[in-house]
């Protein structure tokens, strides 16, 4: 019997196609089914090009095979407003589903943080936060798990070819979201988020600043090697992620300056941004896989 | 030059644009002395903001000496005449921010983002409007692009609901003739009742040279400061405007005495440093670049030994954009790694 877990991506546009070939490549995520909604979309062509199953109609056209296909994953990239029925529809069918939308109804999942707390509880419902979370809060925790941090603040600027019409609508929800989570995962006692959007031609990898105040004076020592094995953690599935200046030190001040280089499987090289979120996503899932095959714990049964 | 006749309104931008100067420490005391005296000499708006707009408090571009809402609540009680106006970047200020700020009594929202991006202002500029608030769209950093990819960001921000679009000079980069092609495109193409206004920096020495040509070409609302206290080299200098346009017959409302009294009694003697056109202040104008980074550049050259020039003109090679502080000292590290010094 394979190892690997079955899954279906919702939405086929960039961030489910790329989603879509790292997953071909995991030895512990096999893609079935492809789900949109426009019959001629670029992306279910794409996707049943590449031996997918597809849906045209939506979740609601998966919903009758997820059984006899053993799905048992979903990732949902399409947005928060669908997010809900989606994530309702397949979780009742025993689905854990992947929230890559800024919708959050499950707990926020940043995976060297508190991926492995998620699995063991089986959440059936875990959200990515936003692409500067992704690229952030590991470095608010490793600073947060030396000492307590009172006050984290990230800066995440993005090439303007890389955030689409949805993040340009409401980009208010991604400083929202973000900031929240540097607190409830970074666990700074008070989070901050700033998103600044760059089009210089060729357009920018994506850059990241994280400041943390301590609250009593920082560690240097522990702080720079816990840094440094965070970041680590985070090359296992973002092999681009790079620390470029620091730790820098300046009272309780602790200064991170971050690039994030995608792997350019659909994305291009410098939408790290995307490419984040999409690692994590389907990191995600492989941990919940890994812990299944590994009996640590049961999948809803069937 | 004939402009005479042409009314503009003057929106002084010392207790906002200020802010960076004063690296965000004016003091509460200070902010209402020089707006109640901008408010006498008849300035018609004053800008009262962090630096970075509403919620700009953060390591990152620095922390105020007070929140945005101790700055409202003492100043706007305090105006005769006088309305206040709140900026606010998308990405750093929410639409919470400007709730806050039009329940304290701010009249008019300015809300920025870099020139090709106004897309992103679309919820903010939305509920500015929907509050009946004079809402101005704010495209910063405007030397970087065309004329007509200025005028098509203008035309989004104008179908969000905004009623006035500035052009605003952020690194000082322009001279008069750029200026005159921007407004002049954007004055005959906006909708007739869509005020069109300049922002303009000092870096280059042409502050007041090009706020003439944008009234020339049609702006109606001028951006300044009084004795220039804004970013970089200053903003344009509002005293000496002021009686640049009595001399050309243009109608400010202002009175030239007072303001003038202004600067040198309450502005001058409040500066950290003078605000002048110094290397740096050159560089950015001369380099594009954005003119915030001033005070953080000299920062890091202090810091780690390399010159703030250097890593001023590196930065506009890099195509940076308000906002991006972060870079400075992170470029300051990289340069310093490889010279060896750290």
């Amino acid at each position: 019997m394979s190892k690997k877990l079955k899954a279906a991506i919702i939405g086929p546009g960039n961030i489910g196609t790329d989603l879509l070939m790292k997953m071909q490549r995991s030895e512990w995520i096999e893609p079935v089914w492809m789900v949109g909604i426009d019959p001629e979309s670029e992306g279910l062509k794409r996707a049943r090009e590449m031996g997918l199953k597809v849906s045209t109609t939506g979740v609601d056209g998966l919903v009758p095979h997820v059984l006899e296909d053993d799905i048992r994953v979903a990732f949902d990239a399409t947005s928060a407003y669908v997010h809900a029925e989606n994530s309702r529809k397949l979780n009742e069918l025993g689905v854990i589903m992947v929230d890559l939308t800024p919708a959050a109804i499950g707990p926020f999942c940043v995976p060297p943080v508190n991926l492995k707390a998620h699995a063991e509880k089986v959440e059936m419902n875990v959200n990515m936060v936003t692409c500067g979370g992704q690229a952030t809060i590991p470095m608010v925790a490793a600073v947060s798990r030396v000492q307590p941090v009172e006050y984290g603040e990230i800066v995440a600027t993005v090439s303007s070819r890389s955030i689409g019409p949805g993040t340009r609508q409401n980009i208010d929800e991604f400083t929202r979201t973000t900031a929240g989570a540097v607190e409830q995962v970074g666990g700074a006692r008070k989070g901050k988020a700033i998103i600044i959007v760059n089009p210089a031609e060729p357009p920018l990898m994506m850059r990241d600043t994280i400041h943390c105040l301590t609250e009593s004076e920082p560690d240097q020592a522990a702080i720079t090697r816990s840094v440094h094995d965070m970041v680590k953690e985070v090359q296992k599935y973002v092999p681009g992620y790079k620390l470029v200046n620091g730790p820098v030190f300046d009272g309780n001040k602790v200064s991170v300056f971050m690039e994030v280089e995608g792997l350019g499987d659909f994305l291009p090289k410098y939408a790290g941004n995307l490419d984040i979120m999409t690692a994590a996503g389907l990191r995600t899932a492989e941990m919940f896989a890994e812990e299944a095959a590994n009996g640590v714990i049961e999948l809803p049964s069937r | 030059m004939d402009i005479k006749g042409k009314n503009v309104t003057l929106h002084d931008m010392s207790l906002r644009d200020g802010m960076h100067a004063k690296r965000h420490m004016i003091s509460l005391d200070e902010m209402v002395n020089i707006a109640t005296g901008l408010d006498e000499a008849g300035m018609p708006l004053i800008e009262v903001t962090h630096g970075d707009g509403l919620g700009g408090s953060s390591l990152n571009y620095g922390f105020p000496a007070h929140s945005d809402e101790e700055y409202l609540s003492a100043v706007i009680p305090k105006m005769k005449n006088a309305r206040v106006s709140a900026l606010l970047l998308p990405g750093i200020g929410t639409v919470d921010h400007l709730k806050m700020a039009k329940d304290l009594g701010v009249s008019t929202i300015r809300v920025a983002t870099h020139c090709t991006e106004a897309d992103v202002s679309e919820q903010h500029i939305g509920m500015a409007a929907k509050m009946e608030m004079d809402t101005v769209g704010f495209l910063m950093m405007a030397h970087m692009v065309s004329p007509e990819k200025i005028l098509e960001q203008a035309r989004l921000m104008e179908s969000y609901g905004a009623n006035c679009i500035y052009c605003t000079d952020s690194a000082g980069y322009m001279l008069p003739d750029e200026v005159t092609e921007k407004i002049g495109l954007l004055r005959s193409e906006l909708n007739a009742n869509t005020e069109v206004g300049f922002h303009g920096h000092h870096n280059m020495g042409m502050a007041i040279a090009n706020s003439l040509a944008a009234i020339d070409a049609g702006a109606r609302r001028i951006d300044g400061s009084v004795a220039g206290l804004g970013a970089g080299a200053g903003n344009t200098p509002l005293e000496v405007f002021v009686a640049v346009l009595d001399r050309m017959g243009v109608n400010s409302g202002v009175d030239l005495y007072k303001i003038m009294d202004v600067a040198e009694d309450r502005v001058v003697p409040m500066m950290d440093q003078p605000i002048r056109v110094d290397r740096d202040a050159l560089t950015l104008g001369y380099a594009g670049v954005y003119s915030s980074f001033l005070l953080f550049a000299k920062r890091a050259e202090a810091k780690y030994g390399i010159q703030a020039r250097d890593l001023l003109v590196e930065l506009g090679r890099r195509g940076t954009v308000g906002g991006q502080e972060d870079m400075i000292e992170d470029l300051a590290l990289t340069m310093a790694k490889e010279k060896g010094l750290i």
